[in-house]
């Protein structure tokens, strides 16, 4: 994890690039930050691996102040990945990719190994490529090097500056694809530069957007698209895709808060009873205000038991508030269920889901949408 | 027909104290080169460090002074200070070295990539090491194609450091021209030319290889 605070830039000419930063990179997310040319993208990741050192405030990695640690060992810690790419070009592949490990005196078979793994994970034959040099490769094929190389030490940490920008767009995107499969496999910290919104809708977990040295919005992709801050936010991403975000209700606007429930200790016929008087089929189950499982109507009839805490089923997939309402089908349709429990992030209950909720939710919006049209 | 025979003639007589007046004239240029890179490359690498364009242009104007003062004078200006023979000539044609030695390496050492450099430093390159396994090697073909020019012009300028008492295949010239000998002066003038155009040769092919 990284943590900003309160960071200011002020370059030697005195030109203030940043101005009161406050971020925090999650373990195992992929963080984008995106704004217009100039508004100090690339100055606040070079922060991080002190290629720029900050003014004033703190940056934290894991806890530790950057400002005390050793630059050099910090880089080493952290992948670098630049749109130039700046692969060696008087090193071979096998070169490039092990620089790292070589700087961090990894013993030959261990590097061997790595960059084998390494360029199988991008779909490049280790032994076609690894004795060539970086003229001989496509320019999609030379960033998957520069990605490789900045994953080949294994670091916690991996600093993208505009990587897959020079690239033309289906390399992009392959790339991109890549990369989203990639981390799936590497479950690393990234921060990634770039000013297309598009790619940053596609990727990232937390997008920042910035403006003149300042976060004007932070959030996922979809709180961007759905609850755009100001106008400069909703220019910046523009009317097309939020409208086409709009097609994507989620299941925090049209879960039922208003829900029904039993819990562990409550007497399989009080159960019963509440089933019937509101017409259900199954209910949640909750134990000292957390979610325990679920019970339904053949559970409790079946059994001879006394209370609701013998009949439990906990095999249920949940949702969460922020998840889609494709998400809520789905999990609908896989477990052929009447409904879906939503969970906060402290797994406590916060509303169920059905087919009614979601038709409603759907038939809203669309009627919203022809309002517009 | 008469001519040519006599040559043979000259050569076969001669041709211990020609190898000896050549061996002379490569080890003028020589010498003059190595401490001319001896002191170029590393000042040329310290100037690239050094962020103040004023410093720089300065010192490159004071090498650029050396270059043009008429080789002739400059020989004769190493005289009162160092008096005549080996020593002044070799210093007076390694001040000559110094522009173009300097100036490729300088160059040499800048036209790095900068996305290279970043990337270098980006993954935790320490000075020392940036230097040696990525700045020097990808400079290393404008610095040869500077000691290749270098070498080419100061072999030639050799044959004027005769007339300071240094020897050379320019006391084999100016000896022709006091005999009016024709033998001594082409054989002067075509080892000269042989020795410069070997030395372009040569590091041509290594330059060539560095280049990939
Ligand atoms: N070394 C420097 N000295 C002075 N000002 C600088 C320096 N580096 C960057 N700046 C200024 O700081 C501001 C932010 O620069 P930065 O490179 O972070 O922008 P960016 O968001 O990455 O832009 P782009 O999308 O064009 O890459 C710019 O106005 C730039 O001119
Ligand atoms: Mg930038």
């Amino acid at each position: 994890m990284i943590e900003l605070k309160s960071v200011n830039k002020v370059y030697d000419d005195g030109f203030q690039a940043l101005k009161n930063i406050n971020l925090t990179f999650d373990e195992g997310k992929i963080n984008v930050l995106i704004g217009p040319s100039g508004c100090g993208k690339t100055t606040t990741m070079k922060l991080l691996n002190r290629l720029v050192d900050h003014t004033d405030g703190t940056i934290l990695v894991e806890g530790k102040d950057i400002q005390e640690m050793n630059p050099i060992q910090l880089r080493r810690q952290m992948g670098y990945v630049i749109q130039s790419i700046g692969l060696f070009p008087h090193m071979t592949i096998y070169d490039n990719v092990a620089t790292v490990p070589k700087l961090l005196r990894w013993n030959k078979s261990k590097i061997d190994e790595t960059v084998h793994r390494l360029l199988n994970l991008v779909n490049l034959e280790p032994e076609t490529f690894k004795k060539r040099y970086p003229s001989e490769l496509s320019g999609g094929q030379q960033q998957r090097i520069g990605v490789i190389r900045a994953l080949a030490a294994e670091p916690d940490i991996i600093l993208m500056d505009e990587p897959f920008s020079a690239l033309d767009p289906i390399s992009r995107e392959q790339l991109q694809d890549e990369l989203t499969h990639l981390q799936a496999e590497i479950n690393k910290t990234i921060v990634f530069v770039t000013h297309d919104m598009d790619e940053a809708i596609k990727i990232a977990d937390q997008i920042i957007l910035m403006k003149d040295g300042e976060v004007v919005q932070k959030g996922s992709p979809h709180e961007l698209l759905t609850e755009p801050k100001n106008d400069f936010v909703k220019e910046f991403i523009g009317t097309e895709r939020l409208q086409k975000a709009e097609t994507l209700p989620l299941v925090r606007e049209m879960m039922n808060q208003d829900f029904v429930s039993t819990y562990v200790s409550e007497s399989i016929d009080e159960a019963l009873n509440k089933l019937i008087n509101h017409n259900l089929t199954q209910l949640p189950v909750i134990n000292n205000k957390q979610y325990a499982g679920f019970v339904t109507i053949k559970d409790l009839l079946k059994g001879s038991e006394e209370t609701v805490s013998n009949v439990i089923n906990t095999d249920q997939k949940t949702l969460k508030p922020s998840d889609e309402a494709s998400q809520a089908m789905r999990l609908l349709k896989e477990q052929e269920l009447n409904e879906v429990t939503v969970l906060t992030d402290q797994n406590e209950i916060a509303g169920v889901v059905n087919y009614k909720d979601i038709s409603e939710a759907l038939q809203n919006y669309y009627e919203k949408q022809q309002g517009v049209v | 027909m008469e001519t040519i025979l006599d040559y043979i003639e000259y050569l076969q007589e001669r041709y211990v104290s020609i190898l000896e007046y050549s061996y002379e004239h490569l080890l003028i240029s020589f010498l003059a080169i190595m401490f001319g890179i001896l002191l170029t490359v590393p000042a040329a690498i310290l100037l690239t460090r050094v962020k103040n364009d004023l410093f720089n242009s300065t010192v490159f104007n004071i090498v650029n002074v050396f270059q043009t003062i008429p080789t002739i004078a400059l020989l004769a200006i190493m005289i009162p200070f160092f008096g005549i023979g080996l020593q002044p000539a070799v210093i007076a044609l390694f001040l000559y070295s110094l522009l173009p030695l300097l100036r490729n390496t300088y160059a040499g050492i800048k036209s790095v990539d900068p996305g290279i450099i970043e990337s270098a430093k980006g993954m935790g390159f320490g000075q020392a090491k940036q230097l040696f396994t990525i700045e020097i090697p990808l400079a290393l073909p404008y610095i040869m194609s500077g000691i290749k020019t270098t070498t080419v012009y100061i072999i030639s300028w050799t044959t004027l450091a005769a007339v300071i008492g240094a020897g050379g295949l320019g006391d084999l010239i100016l000896g022709g021209i006091g005999l009016n000998d024709k033998f001594m002066i082409f054989t002067g003038t075509f080892i000269a030319i042989i020795l410069a155009l070997s030395m372009d040769l040569i590091f041509g092919k290594v330059e060539k290889k560095l280049t990939r």
